[in-house]
């Protein structure tokens, strides 16, 4: 069944041309995928992300059950700030990524993948049991935008009554008003550009959505779809579910160490990662950008003297660079930046060089 | 959209045939359906091919399709320009954006393919 977001009948009529995507009718494009990237990256763009899900967590043990669920520490939050993390099963492999609001002391809010929401909602319900925590899953009700890029704040400014100076990157407002409307504004994105998140219930998103579409005019402000979100995390070197992180793809493999903290108290997954980490990982994700002609995709084998040492887990032609890029996972002696690496696309093997993550990094 | 002189194939490619040999490529509906053409794979000259097969590949940010042969035939040249200039298939489907010529090897297979007009029925 694919279900609508309260922001479908705008996509329609700003010409989004709509797909279906993890159950939801959504907008892969509208001027074009290079062209909303572009405006991402030198102006501001806005996106309908309500299809993501929202899990609450609420009570005494609220940061317990929130802690023994993800890999990332929450009680290093403060009440307001956001935090980016794997949720691991005990094996080391990812069941999401996701990020976790700090809405109060005992109040958090879990954000999660589309495409992984009933596998997440059954994963957190069956692992939280033991604790005095009320937990609701609010994905159907709760709408969310992301405005991105470099002219989003102040774009933003003029329709939220608070200043958006105080919301530092991964911090969060939850006391301010659009368009008379209660709402929650993160400076968070999955762009790698500056730019914030905005939720509130179905019925508010829609005329958040109206205000910020009627302020956007002196900005350009472009609808973007899928399609750019897709190719600006890829520059950005943000993972994306089923592509650089996957049950079988664990987080200190996917460069994201970072972001799991094996000192604190036990969460799922904490043992294996620390053997993991003991025995130093055996592949991990890399940069590639093409040599020869094409573009590296999904899936593609990756070969070094004949033998295959990887596989393609994204790839694009890059909007802002303007080459082909991949991310790749190699074995690690393959990993390392200048690498000379064989790319099989169809019939032919294609040369590429591993680069840094990230392709693109703002100033 | 869909010029008179073309004939069409259901597979959204159009053919021209001009001074013995007969231009292909994508028709102004399949490049609105890909999106941002980023990349095309062409066949090599001298390379024959029946109708309906796989002659190169068509690549979007986002897709990967293959391009089939509205007849059968022989690459007698191809579209230097698709190397540095792919997105000439978006702007310019009939034109600029052409993918490759071909000697065609029966003219009675043209007889197969639609006119503008049954090509404009297929997408309603």
């Amino acid at each position: 069944m694919t279900s609508k977001t309260p922001l479908y009948e705008r996509h329609v009529e700003l010409g989004g041309k709509v797909v279906d995507f993890a159950g939801y009718k959504l907008p892969v494009q509208y001027a074009g995928i290079i062209e909303e990237h572009k405006a991402v990256r030198n102006g501001v763009g806005v996106f309908d992300v309500s299809h993501m899900g929202e899990f609450e967590f609420k009570g005494p043990q609220a940061l317990e059950a929130v802690q023994k669920l993800i890999a990332n520490n929450a009680a290093k939050l403060k009440v307001n700030q956001v935090l980016y993390t794997p949720m691991c099963y005990p094996d080391g492999g990812v069941v999401d990524d996701l990020l976790v609001y700090r809405l109060g002391e005992d109040r958090f809010l879990f954000v999660v993948n589309a495409a992984n929401l009933d596998k997440d909602w059954k994963w957190v319900q069956e692992n939280t049991k033991e604790f005095d925590a009320e937990i609701e899953n609010q994905s159907q009700k709760t709408g969310q935008i992301a405005l991105q890029g470099p002219r989003a704040q102040e774009l933003l400014q003029k329709i939220y009554d608070r200043d958006l100076d105080n919301i530092k990157f991964f911090w969060l407002d939850a006391e301010g008003k659009i368009a008379g409307r209660d709402c929650i504004v993160s400076r968070t994105g999955y762009t790698g550009e500056d730019g914030f998140e905005i939720y509130a219930p179905n019925e508010a998103i829609v005329e958040i959505f109206d205000a910020i579409w009627e302020t956007g005019k002196e900005f350009n402000l472009q609808p973007c779809g899928l399609g750019a979100r897709d190719t600006l995390r890829f520059e950005a070197g943000l993972p994306l579910y089923g592509h650089e992180l996957s049950p079988e793809i664990n987080p200190l493999e996917a460069r994201l160490k970072i972001f799991v903290d094996l000192e604190k108290d036990d969460f799922i997954g904490r043992d294996a990662l620390l053997e993991v980490r003991e025995k130093g990982v055996e592949r991990r994700i890399a940069g590639i950008e093409m040599k020869d002609k094409g573009i590296p995709r999904q899936g593609y084998p990756v070969e070094v003297d004949g033998e295959e040492v990887g596989f393609v887990t994204s790839g694009t032609f890059s909007p802002t660079l303007e080459k082909n890029l991949g991310i790749v996972m190699v074995k690690k002696e393959f990993a390392q930046t200048g690498s000379n690496l064989n790319i099989r696309i169809r019939k032919r093997l294609l040369e590429a060089e591993v680069v840094k993550l990230p392709f693109y990094k703002r100033r | 959209m869909y010029p008179k002189e073309l004939k069409y194939t259901d597979d959204h490619e159009w053919i021209r045939v001009e001074n013995g040999k007969a231009y292909v490529g994508l028709t102004h509906y399949a490049q609105e359906q890909l999106g941002d053409v980023v990349f095309v794979e062409l066949p090599d000259v001298g390379e024959e091919f029946e109708m309906g097969d796989s002659f190169g590949v068509v690549e979007s940010v986002k897709t990967v399709s293959d391009l089939f042969m509205p007849v059968a035939g022989k690459i007698v040249e191809i579209n230097e320009g698709m190397e540095d200039s792919p997105e000439a298939v978006n702007e310019d489907p009939y034109g600029e954006g052409w993918i490759v010529a071909i000697e065609i090897e029966d003219k009675g297979q043209l007889d197969q393919l639609m006119d503008s007009e049954a090509y404009q029925k297929t997408l309603e």
